[in-house]
């Protein structure tokens, strides 16, 4: 099959506020807001944003564990978002996910075995030995010895447990994975652990991930494309090379500059971004990120910006530095001048006189 | 032991052979097993580790805040401007953690009363401190939240918690901390509930109030990065034990002891480039039920010889500010 | 890294072995104690016509006697072995109290589970939980005796339809806490269907805090048995129960006190052997409340 393994369209999901028997309108969460994508056979996207930006209620909608308010979700040309239980129950050996909570996400009576075996109990009858068989090999491929088939997850580690967590997303040999922040949880020295795995799998299978996170380092480490949300909508998405090497969006800008640098060296003249989030029950009109940004114009507090294509092959949704017309040769002027420089290595002696004082 | 002995004048928090259990149904888990450290006023520390390090222990041991009934500090003395915290009342305990030593938590929900309005709570503490009136502890309070730069300071006083967001909770938290102008300021991991925007702004302000205020500020965090932008100098925590203790830069430039080095390149770093795999610290950590012989990271270290298996290293000097317990440590520094 | 944790499921943390059985005694005696007492009860009742006499013969020379060799707890006012008929009595007070905290667990559940699932069938069947909530249970069985006449069997029924409300509230909330959990989220991304959801991810987590409550609705029944039997709307009278022993010999309290005595005590510690057991089955699932204490 030609084209993107899954393409999604215009999705949007709002979740309304209490039910609206007595009132005539119920204020609506607007978590994501016409969000569109494509993900290829093998490639790794990833979906960046704080904490309310929509990003997890993307993965939930992805998997259809929640129904969009509308919008499409096509698995090789097949839209799922519409489809009933049944149908469904099919294109679920597509995708599967891996969760953030390496605890919560096991249940706690089963032992790994029956864990990472059900899935494909769902779709066929195995029998003893077979799911032994099973497990073990799924257990093998994530680094685990098969005699931890016996073990509750109470008995692993938490490196171990999302190892797990992986083997069951595994077992159904699926063509997408959606990784819902699933190494945030994790010690750094076993995160690498998790995203080595992740990454000798997506060789060895041709397995696509859609890695949500909000750990710029692991996705600069790990992402081929980076798609950057804010308040539900994605306000930058390009490669992932081009977007850490010049980010567009003052917001990507800002969500850079801010990811703290293990580097005593560097010093850190101003937080990058005043203010906080908005609500997505009441986001600002226009561009959602106007009322913090530096850049922001008369036009930012009235239009929504459209995503604009930009001559690398990046898309951005900013009145300012993508307008909707003149677009070439401004990716190189919006490249000039970084909103919020860094000062670098003339104030290391600075920096060392502090330290020793 | 005489590590960089800070002369008696700079002295705020001196902390030796802290050793505290934690007491299961029938294991004794050693959380810290007899660490010694100091911090020097007007300093902040970071205390760095993956969780089960002992990082958060302690402080609470310092604090004595540790439960009750599952956890004893069974060794060890914690002098702080010379008098041992381990052997006041509770009574002066409590006097000394109002007044001279303050913490935040991770989550500020914990430690913000939900029923009460942030003003009143910051007020409370500045009224217990300085036996002001009851107007006058109110200014100070709105006071404190300007001093956070929380926007709008006049309305936010009047706010309950849950009306605040988690970042405005976390400056609402440090106001009320920073209220009674303690000299030592514990910060257990107050940023890693908050968006890399919002932390960014918490550490500044954390930075900014320490060199106004000439507070000590001991801050505790499994983030590298967070270390390396806020802290002067850094303690770095395994299994129980201090492996090595160091001022910032020496650290991320040489570290001395391997689990610091897998750390620090375990951490996915753009300026390394784009690696294929991340170099990773192979195994897990060990469990403190059982006695660990040797050193405690040999399982996993790639530069084990036999005599880490047999004999434990104690923190020594390997550079002039700059200390840690490896066997091998100058082989480390090197590599 | 926190101290503080999550709200507390309970969670196995390793196979039962056979060997465990002494420590887990040790750790637990409000568990061992009352499931002791009440296996010993249990013997006690099932071996009833082995070790103790016919409990319904009646011998008009042989009224209130003392205790003897052959009736160890003497006869009551109509001659009958006091002896035999508290321990057959067992058999009704047991039968009573586990049938209808069999029946209400079992209702409760099925109806707590579906109204953790089923946003209009909750909306509709709470409010009549709610409602039967409100009617006393002796009530119910007055006037449901009334209709039918005396039974065990409706006994068991007017006993276990006030209990199950509480019952189907409890199932309910812990469905809807377990429902929203990773793991069951992670199961039916795997393609699990929702009957297997709900048998393999939520029942089980349902279990423990159905354990507890269902030991207090066994307490309730046998003392509400005792209850209604004693005021003679309960058991037939023919048959030996400890609520009809008490009923029938409280006029000769003076006379012979060990015919009252002698049921009021076993009701006692039946009662009491239940809610020991219950009371240590919630600080086995709920270590936090064990705590607190």
């Amino acid at each position: 099959m030609n084209g993107p393994l899954l393409k999604v369209e215009n999705l949007t999901k709002h979740y309304p506020l209490g039910s609206g028997i007595f009132k005539k309108s119920i204020p609506v969460i607007r978590a994501v807001e016409d969000v569109s994508f494509s993900v290829e056979a093998g490639e790794t996207l990833c979906i960046v944003g704080e904490s309310g930006c929509g990003k997890s209620t993307v993965a939930r909608l992805l998997m259809r564990l929640v129904q969009p308010t509308s919008g499409r979700v096509m698995i090789d040309g097949t839209d799922i978002a519409g489809l009933k239980k049944d149908a469904l129950h099919a294109w679920r050996r597509r995708m599967q996910m891996v969760f953030q909570d390496p605890y919560s996400s096991l249940n706690p009576r089963l032992t790994a075995g029956q864990i990472i075996a059900e899935p494909v109990e769902n779709f066929e009858r195995l029998s003893r030995k077979q799911r032994q068989a099973l497990a073990a090999d799924l257990l093998r491929k994530v680094g685990m010895s098969p005699e931890m088939m016996h073990r509750l997850p109470s008995e692993l580690s938490g490196g171990q447990r999302q190892r797990l967590g992986i083997a069951r997303a595994l077992s159904l040999n699926p063509s997408l994975i959606i990784a819902d922040e699933a190494v945030s949880a994790l010690d750094v020295s076993v995160q690498a652990q998790i995203l080595n795995l992740l990454l000798d799998l997506q060789l060895q299978m041709g397995i696509a991930f859609v890695f949500i996170s909000h750990d710029l380092g692991v996705v600069e480490h790990i992402a081929h494309r980076v798609a950057v949300m804010y308040l539900g909508r994605i306000v930058e998405l390009a490669p992932s090379e081009a977007l850490f090497a010049k980010p567009v969006h003052p917001y990507t800008e800002a969500l850079i500059a801010a990811a703290p640098v293990p580097d005593p060296t560097r010093i850190r003249l101003e937080a990058p971004v005043e203010g906080e989030v908005p609500s997505p029950i009441n986001p600002p009109s226009g561009c959602a990120f106007h009322p913090r940004c530096p850049l922001a114009v008369e036009r930012c507090r009235i239009d929504v910006p459209p995503l604009v294509p930009m001559p690398d092959g990046r898309v951005v949704a900013c009145h300012v530095r993508a307008p909707a017309t003149d677009i070439p040769g401004r990716l190189a002027e919006a490249g000039d001048c970084p909103l919020y420089p860094v000062a670098m290595s003339e104030t290391l002696s600075a920096r060392a006189s502090r330290v020793h004082r | 032991m005489q590590l960089h002995q800070i002369a008696g004048n700079d002295l705020l928090l001196d902390v030796r052979n802290l050793e505290t259990h934690f007491y299961g149904e029938d294991s004794v888990t050693r959380a810290l097993g007899g660490i010694s450290f100091q911090v020097k006023k007007g300093e902040t520390l970071g205390v760095v580790g993956e969780s089960g390090c002992g990082k958060s222990v302690t402080a609470l041991s310092i604090l004595r805040l540790l439960p009750k009934l599952t956890a004893r500090t069974v060794g060890g003395q914690v002098r702080f401007h010379g008098r041992d915290l381990l052997e006041l009342s509770d009574r002066e305990m409590r006097k000394i953690r109002g007044d001279q030593i303050a913490m935040i938590f991770q989550e500020p929900m914990t430690s913000l009363n939900p029923v009460y309005t942030v003003g009143h709570q910051i007020a409370e503490a500045v009224q217990i401190h300085a036996k002001a009136s009851r107007s006058v502890a109110m200014e100070k309070a709105e006071e404190m939240l300007r001093l956070v730069r929380i926007a709008d300071p006049e309305r936010r006083v009047n706010n309950y918690p849950h009306e605040m967001s988690g970042g405005m909770r976390q400056r609402a938290m440090i106001a009320m901390a920073l209220a009674c102008s303690p000299e030592l300021l514990i910060a257990d991991e107050p940023t890693t509930a908050l968006d890399v925007t919002i932390q960014a702004q918490i550490l500044r302000l954390i930075v900014d109030l320490k060199e106004r205020t000439g507070t000590a500020v001991m801050f505790i965090t499994h983030d590298l990065g967070v270390v390396a932008e806020t802290c002067q100098r850094v303690i770095v925590m395994y299994a129980g034990q201090i492996v090595e203790q160091a001022n910032v830069i020496d650290l991320f430039a040489r570290p001395a002891h391997p689990y610091t080095q897998g750390l620090m390149r375990s951490v996915p770093d753009r300026r390394r480039g784009r690696q294929p795999r991340l170099p990773e610290i192979p195994g897990i950590v060990p469990s403190l039920r059982e006695p660990i012989f040797g050193c405690s990271f040999a399982p996993r270290c790639p530069f084990v010889i036999d005599i880490c298996r047999e004999k434990t290293p104690v923190l020594r000097d390997v550079g002039s500010s700059h200390a840690a317990a490896c066997w091998r440590a100058e082989e480390v520094m090197g590599a | 890294m926190t101290l503080l944790s999550a709200p507390v499921e309970y969670v196995p943390t390793g196979r039962l072995r056979i060997s465990d059985v002494p420590r887990l005694t040790r750790r637990h005696p409000l568990v061992s104690a009352g499931s002791g007492l009440l296996a010993l009860l249990i013997i006690l009742a099932l071996a009833a016509p082995l070790c103790a006499g016919d409990p319904v013969n009646m011998d008009p020379f042989k009224r209130l006697q003392p205790p003897s060799a052959e009736m160890w707890f003497g006869s009551d006012n109509l001659g009958r072995d006091v002896f035999a008929r508290t321990i057959f009595g067992a058999r009704i007070s047991l039968m009573v109290g586990l049938l209808s905290a069999a029946s209400a667990a079992f209702a409760g559940l099925l109806i707590g589970v579906i109204a953790g699932y089923s946003r209009s069938f909750d909306n509709v069947v709470m409010r009549v939980m709610d409602g039967l909530m409100s009617i006393p249970t002796i009530l119910l069985a007055i006037a449901l005796i009334s209709l039918t006449g005396p039974g065990i069997g409706i006994l068991i029924v007017a006993i276990a339809i006030p209990e199950t409300p509480a019952v189907a509230r409890l199932v309910r909330s812990v469905v809807l806490g377990v429902r929203e959990r990773p793991y069951v989220e992670a199961a039916l991304c795997g393609g699990a269907r929702l009957p297997k959801v709900l048998w393999r991810h939520i029942l089980p987590s349902t279990i423990p805090p159905l354990m507890v409550q269902g030991a207090t609705v066994c307490a309730n029944a046998i003392m509400t048995e005792a209850g209604l039997s004693f005021l003679g709307v309960g058991v037939p009278p023919e048959i030996p129960s400890w609520g009809n022993m008490i009923a029938s010999s409280r006029l000769y309290l003076a006379m012979a006190p060990l015919t009252i005595f002698a049921p009021g005590i076993c009701l006692a510690v039946t009662v009491l052997a239940v809610n020991l057991l219950g009371d240590g089955l919630r600080d086995l699932f709920d270590p936090r409340a064990k705590r607190r204490r």
